[in-house]
C-alpha cells in the first residue's frame, strides 16, 4: 500500500522538546547545579571518598525506587518496601549466623559450603513472596494498594522483630569475607551496589520501553479498562510489579547487610518515604501511566546529594525530614502545574 | 449467509429488564443500524455480543455456531471487533502503541524479545492513511482531537480481518468532515465483506450507510426492516414511541 512515509517521522513535539518536558531532565540540571555550587563552597564535597559515599548511599534507595516507579506507573503504591527490606535482611542474617540455626543444619557439610548463598537466595525468595502476597491482594481481590501495603508494612516489620527475637546478627561464619565483598567491594572506583543500580536502571529501562510487558505496565496505569478490553492480563501485570518491588527491596537488603556486616530488625525503617520520594521527584506520576527508571536513579541521587550537602554545610540533621517532605510535595505540585499547561 | 444471529436475548440487572426478548440477524457484508433513545438497551446489547456481559437468557449464534463469550478477548478471537463509545484508549501511549495494544509486534527470540517499533509505526501509518486521517503514529493520544482518537480506535479493528465490527456511537464528538470519513470507512468495511453493527443517535448516518434498521425501545425490539422500506419519520416515531411497532 502507498502511504506518506514522512508521517511516521513527524510528531507533535520534536525529540528535543520531549526531552525538555521530562521532569528527570530538570532534576538532572538541579543535581548538576548543586554539585557545582558545593564544589566551590565545600572542598571536601568533591573529594573522591565523599562522591563514592554519596553514590553508594543512594544506590540502596535507587534500586528500590526503580521497582517503586513500576508500581507507581500502574497507579499503585508500595508502602511496605522499608519493612520488606527489614524482614529480608533479618532472614539473610539468620541463615548466615550459624548460632541461631538448628544444629543438624548448621553442622552439616551442606551448610559449610553453601551457607552464604542459602542466606542470599532465601532473602530474595522471601522478598518475592511478600511482594506476591501484596500483589495478589491488590490485583485479584481488588483491595486498595495503599491499605494492603500499609498493612504489610506493619506485618513485615513485626515479623522481622519476631524472627530476630530482637537480636543483632553479625557473626557471619568462616566465609564472611566473601559475603562482605559483595556489598562492601568496589570495581573501577564505584561501589558494587552502584554498578548494580546502573545495571538495573538500564535493564528495567529497556524492559519498560522495548518490551510488551513494559508497554502493558504503562497501559494498565494509563487506562486499566482499555487495557483489559485489549486483552491484556491486567491482574498479572499488577501483581508482578509488587513482586518486583519485593524482590528489589530484598536485593537492596542483602547488599546493605553485606556492606554493614550486621543486621538488626530496624533495617530500612522509614525507607519507603525516601524510595517514594525518589520515584516521584524523578517524574513518576502517582496518577499512573508516567515514569521511568532514569528518573528513579536521578531522583535518588538528588536526594542523597542534598542530604550530604546539608550535612556538610553544618545544618542540624534533624531538619532533613523537613526538606524531604518539602521535596515530595514540590515534585507533585510541579507535575500538576505541568499537566495544566499541557491541557 | 448469516454472520450473527441473536435469538430471544434477554438481560436483567436485578429487577431492571434492560433487554427483553430481542432477536435479529446480521448477514455477511450487511450494515445494521441499531437505534433507540437513551437507556433503550443499545449499549447493553452490544456488550452482550462483545462478551462484556452474559445474557440472562437466549442464544447467540456466530457463523452458525452457538457461542458463549465470557470475556471480550474471546469474541475478538472469534472475529468480532468493537469500537467502544469511550474509545478505550490509553492516553499516555502513542497512537501506534494504542493500535497495537495487546497485539504488539515483537522481534527476536525469548528472552530477548523486543518491540518492533518500525513495523508498528509503518503499519499504523498505513491504517491511518487508509482512514484518510492525519493522525501521526508517534503522537500521544492525550494530545489528540476527538476525530484522531476515533481514527485510532477504528484503525485498531483493521489489524485483523474481522467478520463483524461493533461500533458504539463512532460519529459522536467528531467534526462533520470526519463524520463523512468515518462513514466512508464503514462502507469500506462492507466492501471488504465485513458486517457492521452501528449504534448511532444520528439519523442521517444510519440512513446513509445502513442496509437494515433495528430499533429498540425500553429493551424491546420494535422495528427490524430494510432501510429502503423505512424513513427518518418512521424511525423517529419508533424511537419516541409515537409509532408503537412495525
Amino acid at each position: 500500500m502507498k502511504f506518506n512515509k514522512d508521517i511516521i517521522s513527524k510528531s507533535e513535539k520534536t525529540s528535543f522538546q520531549k526531552f525538555l518536558s521530562e521532569q528527570s531532565f530538570w532534576v538532572t540540571i538541579a543535581l548538576i547545579l548543586i554539585c557545582f555550587v558545593m564544589y566551590f563552597v565545600e572542598e571536601a564535597f568533591s573529594s573522591k571518598d565523599n562522591v563514592y559515599n554519596i553514590a553508594r548511599n543512594f544506590s540502596f534507595i535507587g534500586i528500590m525506587a526503580i521497582s517503586m516507579t513500576l508500581v507507581i506507573i500502574t497507579s499503585g503504591i508500595d508502602l511496605s518496601v522499608g519493612s520488606i527490606m527489614g524482614l529480608t535482611g533479618i532472614i539473610c542474617g539468620l541463615f548466615l549466623d550459624a548460632q541461631y540455626l538448628p544444629e543438624w543444619y548448621s553442622k552439616s557439610a551442606f551448610y559449610e559450603s553453601n551457607y552464604v548463598w542459602v542466606g542470599i537466595v532465601f532473602a530474595l525468595i522471601a522478598g518475592i513472596i511478600i511482594g506476591a502476597v501484596n500483589g495478589y491482594l491488590i490485583a485479584y481481590l481488588n483491595l486498595s494498594s495503599f491499605v494492603v501495603t500499609l498493612g504489610m508494612m506493619a506485618i513485615a516489620r513485626s515479623l522481622a522483630i519476631v524472627v530476630s527475637n530482637n537480636k543483632m546478627f553479625y557473626e557471619f561464619g568462616p566465609k564472611d569475607e566473601m559475603f562482605f565483598k559483595l556489598g562492601g567491594g568496589q570495581f573501577l572506583g564505584l561501589a558494587n551496589i552502584t554498578w548494580l543500580l546502573i545495571f538495573l536502571t538500564i535493564l528495567m529501562g529497556l524492559v519498560l520501553n522495548y518490551t510488551t510487558y513494559g508497554k502493558h505496565v504503562y497501559a494498565v496505569g494509563s487506562n486499566k479498562k482499555a487495557a483489559e478490553l485489549a486483552g491484556i492480563n491486567i491482574r498479572w501485570i499488577e501483581m508482578s510489579v509488587y513482586m518486583l518491588s519485593g524482590f528489589f527491596a530484598a536485593i537492596s537488603a542483602v547488599m546493605i547487610v553485606s556492606w554493614m556486616g550486621s543486621v538488626t530488625n530496624g533495617l530500612g525503617y522509614t525507607y519507603e518515604l525516601r524510595v517514594i520520594a525518589a520515584s516521584v521527584i524523578g517524574g513518576a506520576n502517582l496518577m499512573g501511566g508516567v515514569g521511568g527508571t532514569y528518573g528513579a536513579f536521578i531522583g535518588a541521587a538528588l536526594m542523597e546529594t542534598i542530604r550530604n550537602s546539608l550535612l556538610m554545610a553544618g545544618i542540624d540533621p534533624n531538619w532533613q525530614g523537613t526538606f524531604l517532605g518539602i521535596f515530595i510535595v514540590a515534585a507533585v505540585w510541579l507535575e500538576k502545574v505541568k499537566n495544566k499547561k499541557n491541557n | 449467509m448469516t454472520i450473527l444471529s441473536l435469538q430471544n436475548i434477554a438481560k436483567n440487572f436485578g429487577a431492571i429488564q434492560a433487554i427483553v426478548d430481542v432477536s435479529f440477524n446480521i448477514k455477511e457484508a450487511e450494515i445494521v443500524g441499531l437505534m433507540g433513545d437513551n437507556g433503550a438497551g443499545k449499549s447493553t446489547l452490544l456488550k452482550i455480543i462483545a462478551g462484556n456481559f452474559n445474557p440472562s437468557s437466549g442464544v447467540i449464534k456466530f457463523e452458525d455456531q452457538e457461542v458463549h463469550f465470557e470475556k471480550p478477548i474471546e469474541s475478538r478471537e472469534a472475529g468480532i471487533e468493537v469500537v467502544y463509545q469511550d474509545l478505550a484508549l490509553c492516553n499516555h501511549l502513542t497512537a501506534a502503541a494504542n493500535v497495537f495494544l495487546g497485539r504488539e509486534i515483537n522481534k527476536g527470540i525469548w528472552p530477548f524479545r523486543y518491540l518492533d517499533y518500525p513495523s508498528m509505526f509503518k503499519k499504523s501509518a498505513e491504517l491511518f492513511e487508509e482512514l484518510k486521517s492525519e493522525t501521526r503514529p508517534k503522537d500521544l493520544v492525550m494530545q489528540m482531537s476527538g476525530g484522531q482518537r476515533q481514527a485510532v480506535a477504528i484503525a485498531r479493528t483493521r489489524l485483523t480481518n474481522p467478520k463483524l465490527v461493533l461500533m458504539d456511537e463512532p460519529t459522536a464528538a467528531i467534526s462533520v468532515r470526519q463524520v463523512v470519513e468515518v462513514l466512508d470507512l464503514i462502507k469500506r468495511l462492507k466492501d471488504n465483506g465485513i458486517s457492521v453493527l452501528l449504534i448511532s443517535h444520528r439519523m442521517p448516518d444510519i440512513f446513509q450507510v445502513c442496509d437494515k434498521l433495528v430499533v429498540l425501545r425500553r429493551g424491546e425490539k420494535v422495528c427490524d426492516k430494510l432501510i429502503k422500506h423505512s424513513s427518518t419519520e418512521e424511525a423517529t416515531g419508533l424511537i419516541t414511541g409515537a409509532i408503537d411497532r412495525v
